[in-house]
């Protein structure tokens, strides 16, 4: 009975501890007051609107779905023959590459982010977008390369040496016969590249410069100057886009088998 | 079935690295020929199929098929079907796009592709099927839609891998008569790999015995089952008394033994199954240590001067109890003569 109790109370506490946060912030998003604060002062949307009339927040969150969409799709155009040749073959070095492919979801994103600028940025004068680019697909390739990893293991190999047998090429085996058996796996990958990419803060901290910020960077700027509850409003908005994808990938592809 | 050379295996060296599967292995077969490639695991009587259809390159030797080097052709260019052990069909397209596979790559017109997929789907009994995904059917309807998408290739050989291993006794038995069928009016060649003796006599032309990457045996059901020529493809169809020959003696584990029976033999082993042996009289004797029912006969193990014997007799013969000492005899006359011991 006790241990019973103990894990309610267990339980209790990790809900408050993952969702308050969250409560807080759509409670102080419809705020009526001036400034971001908890309890909210009065209800009202119009820090909701507020956000819509942000101009730096329509530039970087237009920044920030180009990175999430082309940086992932960039991801998966690396990513998928990696996990192909690593599922399919015995590669030398196959652990090494491996190792390397994930070493991003391994090392802290603020070395990431200071590597990237002290040894691409600086030197090589690369623009901070295409710094920017490269490092969120730099990112979202271990998870691109594991996601399909996954996908590939539950693929029979011996489907690809029939259609081999029955005529095809190589390469027409892989897009006829490998490519349409992972797509809810490519899916996966992308829908979870997206969000990594999307939700970045450590290593776009350090890429972001004079008027290119991704939307989270584009926030904490904001709060340093404005403390008004927009932030908390375009933070629940943003949360609420993350939760819908989430739950229609869950829904239509059964995404947790994936991640 | 014309007396020609058709597939010819010619000093085969088959290598996975630096393993050598099959070493110089030489076989012909003839058009419309059903061979049968029997052995153990790890024979190498895989390995040879997939020599065959490509996937495997050979380390060296020459692969004919119909008057053409294929040894070096690669395995979408060959015309040789293959029908997994695994089945192996495409699990995101239906029963008719599974068979309509080879087809469409050909870039046939669709008018003959879909008279050629309704064929050869009404040949294995699954007409009414061509819209299910491979994931609706049953095991023994998925091996016949992997037999149609071979088949509708028309492949001058077809290949088939322990094609009735996955299924049940009594679907193995009707697929078994349906490969059968299936061949005589297709006409097309085919080599399938078995483990199992009794698939391999029921179905095969012709049976090619493997160990260790060579061939022991080639010959029909009825030499290989009746006269093995080798202690392996003997022990391998059930000979279960197997005695090394030496002097015209057999040799036992207390020394030498007289043959008897007036017979000389100069081969260096024989061979009888247990059915072989007679119980009951005889120049031997020895101590019943089990006995079995099996239905329609009994089994023994025997206690002998020659060392221990494996006996079975009509189930309708009184029966021995086990302890008990009999009279029994090898008949020199009815052993399996052994050339290779």
């Amino acid at each position: 009975m006790t241990s019973r109790l103990l894990s309610y109370v267990t339980l209790t506490l990790v809900l408050i501890f993952l969702l308050g946060p969250f409560v807080i912030i759509v409670a102080a998003a419809l705020s009526g007051g001036e400034t971001l604060a908890f309890p909210p002062q009065g209800l009202s949307l119009k820090w909701v609107m507020k956000v819509f009339e942000v101009e730096s927040f329509r530039a970087s969150f237009a920044l920030s779905m180009f990175l999430a969409i082309f940086g992932t799709l960039a991801a998966l155009v690396l990513g998928v023959p990696v996990a192909y040749a690593a599922s399919r073959y015995r590669l030398p070095f196959g652990e090494t590459i491996r190792t390397i492919v994930s070493a991003p979801i391994i090392v802290p994103g603020i070395i990431v982010g200071l590597a990237l600028l002290r040894y691409l940025v600086i030197p090589l004068d690369v623009s901070v977008g295409v710094a920017l680019f490269i490092a969120h697909t730099a990112l979202i390739l271990p998870y691109a390369v594991r996601v399909v990893s996954a996908s590939l293991d539950n693929l029979r190999s011996d489907i690809e040496e029939a259609a081999v047998i029955l005529g095809s090429s190589r390469v027409a085996t892989f897009f006829r016969i490998v490519l349409p058996n992972i797509q809810s796996g490519i899916l996966a990958a992308f829908i979870l590249g997206f969000v990594t990419s999307f939700n970045q803060v450590p290593v776009s901290l350090f890429l972001s410069g004079p008027g290119v910020r991704t939307l989270p960077i584009d926030m904490i700027w904001y709060m340093e100057i404005t403390y008004d509850p927009s932030v908390a409003a375009l933070a629940a908005l943003l949360a609420f886009l993350s939760i819908s994808i989430v739950f229609l990938a869950e829904r239509f592809l059964g995404f947790s088998r994936y991640v | 079935m014309s007396d020609e050379t058709y597939l010819d295996l010619s000093d085969l060296t088959l290598a996975y690295g630096k393993t050598v599967a099959v070493e110089r292995l030489n076989l012909s077969i003839r058009k419309g020929e059903l061979i049968a490639l029997l052995g153990p695991s790890g024979c190498g009587k895989t390995t040879t199929m997939r020599a065959i259809t490509g996937l495997l390159r050979p380390a060296s030797g020459k692969i004919t098929l119909d008057g053409a080097d294929i040894t070096h052709v690669p395995a979408n260019k060959r015309h040789v079907g293959l029908v997994f052990q695994s089945y192996a069909l495409f699990p995101h397209l239906t029963v008719f796009e599974n068979v309509a596979f080879g087809l469409r790559l050909k870039k046939r017109p669709s008018a003959e592709i879909n008279q050629r997929v309704e064929a050869g789907l009404a040949m294995v009994g699954l007409g009414k099927f061509h819209s299910r995904k491979p994931a609706e059917l049953s095991g023994g309807q998925q091996q016949r839609v992997a037999l149609a998408r071979s088949l509708v290739m028309e492949p001058k050989v077809l290949l088939l891998d322990e094609p009735l291993s996955n299924l049940d006794a009594r679907l193995r038995l009707e697929m078994r008569t349906e490969l059968q069928r299936v061949q005589r009016e297709s006409g097309v060649t085919m080599v399938f790999v078995t483990h199992d003796q009794n698939e391999a006599l029921a179905l095969a032309d012709r049976i090619v015995v493997m160990k260790e990457g060579a061939i022991e045996q080639v010959g029909s059901p009825e030499d290989v089952y009746n006269r093995p020529r080798s202690r392996f493809v003997a022990d391998f169809v059930g000979f279960e008394n197997i005695f090394a020959v030496k002097d015209g003696n057999i040799v036992t584990e207390n020394g030498a033994m007289a043959l008897g029976g007036g017979l000389s033999v100069n081969a260096p082993g024989l061979a009888w199954r247990p059915n072989m042996v007679t119980l009951g009289e005889g120049r031997f004797e020895g101590e019943v240590l089990g006995a079995a029912f099996a239905g329609g006969s009994r089994e023994y193990l025997l206690k002998s001067p020659l060392g221990p014997i494996k006996a079975e007799m009509d189930a309708a013969a009184p029966a021995f109890k086990p302890g008990s000492k009999i009279a029994f005899d090898l008949p020199p006359e009815r052993a399996a003569v052994l050339e290779r011991m």
